[in-house]
């Protein structure tokens, strides 16, 4: 531990950063609606307080970003900046407070005070009238609380401690809307699922702490790295640990709550789900990185495995597969989160934890940016409507600030040369291949393909073609908030009481209000150049000389960057952004297009290309070949077993359950037990009759009673003891 | 140091309370009897305490005060309740609890 002088004002105070929206959580909470004279003490019912401490809990993490980064300056391996007071005593067992600042806590600190301050900025206007706007207000607050709780935790049960107040607001969140059923099972959904990761993370520290003795953070590292721990201890403490970070982080197979919880306000999905809240399960692995690297690397057939890089391949693929699929633009982007915590997860299995980390970062700017982006969309150019089939499309002209930063965004997600997503992702495709892990490269090459290919058809759906439903009353000029209209579209976003739009930015006339564009972009510029800190190709490493003492244990050096290397994936993601472009243009664009004349003129390159992208040769495929021919003799089969063998497996056991339990009924029901019953039923009647003149129900009586027991007690004590 | 004065003074206020407890009707009385036995338990920890050098005592009579502060507030409550529907405290009338 470092001394006060040598460390720094804002790294010894670091434990500020979370103190601060706590307080104002409490103060939002009580103050919200506090009336003096008929005058609101807190003009903007608490709003105020939340932007305000997120402010001041912003410039404490600069400040100590600051100092970290002079503090590694120049040494090899900077030691974490611990500090701990004892929270609670029981017996030998100490429970501290306190702060663990390393380079991963510092990037989280800077990450979520700056994103929880531009969503609650964004959300002054996207809930503005709301009937819960101070709850709204408090319960983000009290999110970044425990979110900074937990990033700065200097041991695992302060870890916890934030882990599950992030989990309440979750739960208050998504299901802020709770009037209407599907918010609240929603709430429900992803509350519960996160619960039984949870369990697993309980088990997983009781473990660790059974074995170690220690339940800090440096401790626990210690302990992993020391030889003599056993790997037995070690594996299923990363098992147990490993469940609960698959629950909060929508791993495969616990991730079906996250597309779910987009059900809450679309601020939520973009602070919580997407960008912070959901990373904690990744950041738990790269925290307890020695537990996980030693513990979870399984040995199949002569080759080494880590379990969390199955997990993470797994789910990249599953997940961008959703997301071609789902007609709902912030499903899209939910899945999208789902693939890319995927890649995270893979990037620490397979040991590239630098660019695994540095894609947390890189991502939370660009996806959050798409969130707000998909808010904005819904807020004033679809009606409250996220239903990109019915209700988009051919947005960009009058919404040219979101569309700007939408697309922005979205290259920095698809991993676009020279936007920030491709100096992390690539760097976790190329560390991979680099690793020895070729399959975990080709999935995250296959990855990269498949999420080009659905942002390209999202994006097409959203702002080009013909505008559709309600887009088509914005751009047209109608009214969109015509009575007549709004009750033919989804309005599980149209909460407000009466919808009041602030002031757009003056260049945009038509766009949302400046509250709303301006987030959007500060974001969509950071997705571009938030990259360059770990610029790989321009011989940038200033993330990782920042962080690298973080890991807590050695991994393998990385790649050295080649563009040769990244050649593949660029050209996939070019292929992905192509295919998914020419496919969208005829699927979902107008009849006439230049296209339609090539492939006229060309007969061999029209029937190539009427086979590749004419949506019936699609919905052939879909619905005869895969529906027909797959799943419906599945689903008969099914049914047949269902009917026959498992009908007959059913009344088997049925019958054979109604014979066996008559029996038992007359023998031993009937006889033994019910003798025994009846037997002390009647001696209970008895005993109550002879005791029936002591309930008196007078007062004095029992009193005298109450005495001369104590008496005779006090008198057999007497006597046994002389 | 003389413990049995003490201990005399205890052993007769608890006395005198078990009779109050037992003996009167009125409800505050019996309430006021309870405080009696109360207190003697209170002298007896006190003595020990003294006698001990030990501050234990001290600290379960404290509590025990506080205790029955509380507990002389609900009983109170319970008898201006018993008043108001009955116009009486006297428990001889008390008799609903009967089995």
């Amino acid at each position: 531990m470092l001394s006060a002088e040598a460390a720094g004002w804002f790294l010894e105070h670091a434990w500020l950063i979370p103190l601060i929206p706590g307080v104002a959580f409490a103060v939002i909470i009580l103050f919200g609606h506090y009336e003096v004279n008929g005058k609101r003490v807190l003009p903007w019912s608490g709003a105020e307080v939340g932007i305000a401490s997120m402010t001041a809990a912003l410039v404490l993490a600069v400040g100590t970003t600051y100092q970290w980064i002079h503090h590694v300056r120049g040494v090899a391996e900077a030691e974490p900046v611990t500090k701990s007071w004892t929270w609670w005593q029981s017996g030998g067992l100490r429970f501290g407070l306190g702060e663990h600042i390393d380079g991963l806590a510092v990037m989280l600190l800077l990450l979520v005070t700056f994103i929880s301050t531009l969503v609650q900025i964004y959300s002054l206007e996207y809930v503005r009238g709301d009937r819960r706007y101070t709850h709204f207000f408090a319960s983000l607050t009290l999110f970044s609380a425990g979110m900074l709780t937990m990033v700065l935790a200097e041991n695992m049960v302060q870890l916890i401690l934030g882990w599950e107040i992030m989990g309440l607001c979750s739960f208050l969140l998504i299901g802020h809307w709770w009037e209407e059923e599907a918010n609240s099972r929603a709430a429900l959904k992803a509350f519960l699922t996160v619960r039984v990761g949870d369990v697993g993370l309980m088990v997983g520290t009781a473990i660790m702490f059974g074995a170690s003795g220690t339940f800090t953070i440096s401790g626990l590292q210690a302990w992993a790295n020391n030889p003599s721990t056993g790997h037995t201890v070690l594996l299923w403490a990363a098992i147990a640990l490993f469940v609960g970070a698959i629950g909060k982080s929508g791993q495969f197979p616990l991730h079906t709550w996250l597309p779910d919880a987009m059900a809450g306000p679309t601020p939520v999905s973009s602070l919580l789900h997407s960008s912070t809240m959901v990373v904690a399960g990744v950041f738990l692995v790269a925290r307890l990185y020695p537990v996980f690297h030693a513990g979870l690397l399984i040995n199949v057939a002569g080759q080494h495995f880590n379990l969390i890089a199955v997990i993470g391949g797994i789910t990249v693929l599953i997940a961008a597969g959703l997301a071609f699929v789902q007609n709902d633009i912030k499903k899209v982007l939910a899945y999208s989160t789902v693939s890319q915590l995927g890649y995270m997860m893979m990037g620490l299995g397979v040991g590239a934890w630098v660019p695994a980390v540095f894609h947390i970062f890189t991502h939370a700017f660009f996806k959050c940016c798409l969130f707000l982006c998909a808010g904005s969309v819904a807020h004033t150019g679809s009606h409250h409507s996220f239903d990109m089939k019915k209700d988009m499309g051919g947005l960009a002209k009058k919404m040219p600030v979101t569309f700007i930063t939408w697309i922005l965004a979205s290259a920095a997600l698809c991993g676009v040369p020279l936007f920030s997503g491709f100096f992390s992702k690539d760097e976790i495709i190329d560390s991979a291949g680099h690793l020895h892990y070729p399959v975990f490269m080709i999935v995250g090459l296959i990855g990269a393909f498949m999420t080009t290919a659905y942002m390209t058809r999202a994006t097409y759906l959203t702002f080009f073609g013909e505008p559709r439903g309600a887009a088509a009353h914005f751009v047209h000029g109608d009214h969109a908030h015509d009575d007549q209209h709004a009750d033919a579209h989804d309005t599980h976003d149209a909460h407000a009481v009466e919808p009041v739009h602030g002031r757009p930015l003056g260049f945009a006339k038509t766009d949302s209000a400046a509250l709303l564009t301006v987030p959007l972009l500060i974001l969509g510029f950071l997705a571009v150049v938030a990259g360059y800190i770990n610029a790989a190709p321009f011989k940038i490493h200033l993330f990782e000389s920042w962080i690298h003492s973080s890991i807590g244990v050695d991994i393998p050096e990385g790649p050295t960057f080649e563009w040769v290397k990244a050649l593949p994936s660029i050209a996939l993601v070019v292929a992905g952004f192509l295919v998914s472009l020419a496919l969208c243009k005829q699927v979902f664009g107008t009849a006439a297009s230049r296209l339609k004349g090539l492939t006229q003129r060309n007969p061999v390159l029209g029937a190539g290309h009427r086979f590749l992208v004419n949506k019936y040769y699609l919905d052939d495929l879909y619905e005869k070949v895969i529906v027909h021919g797959i799943a419906h003799p599945i689903a008969a089969a099914a049914y047949w077993t269902n009917q026959h063998v498992l009908d007959g497996i059913v009344n088997a056991v049925g019958i054979g359950g109604r014979k066996t339990s008559n029996w038992i009924y007359k023998n031993v029901d009937q006889r033994l037990v019910d003798g025994a019953v009846n037997g002390s039923g009647s001696v209970a009647r008895g005993t109550g009759h002879a005791l029936q003149p002591v309930q008196s129900g007078k007062v004095s009586l029992y009193g005298a009673l109450l005495f001369a027991s104590a008496a005779v007690g006090a008198l057999v004590l007497v006597l046994v003891n002389s | 140091m003389l413990i049995n004065e003490f201990l005399l003074l205890g052993a007769v206020l608890f006395c005198i309370g078990v009779y109050g407890v037992i003996a009167r009707k009125n409800a505050v009385m019996v309430l006021m009897s309870i405080e009696l036995i109360l207190n003697s338990v209170n002298i007896n920890l006190l003595a020990f305490s003294q006698l001990h050098h030990n501050l234990d005592g001290n600290v379960f009579a404290l509590y025990i005060i506080a205790v029955a502060a509380a507990e002389v507030g609900v009983g109170l409550a319970m008898v201006l309740l018993i008043y108001r529907n009955r116009k009486s405290i006297s428990l001889d009338e008390l008799s609903e609890m009967k089995g």
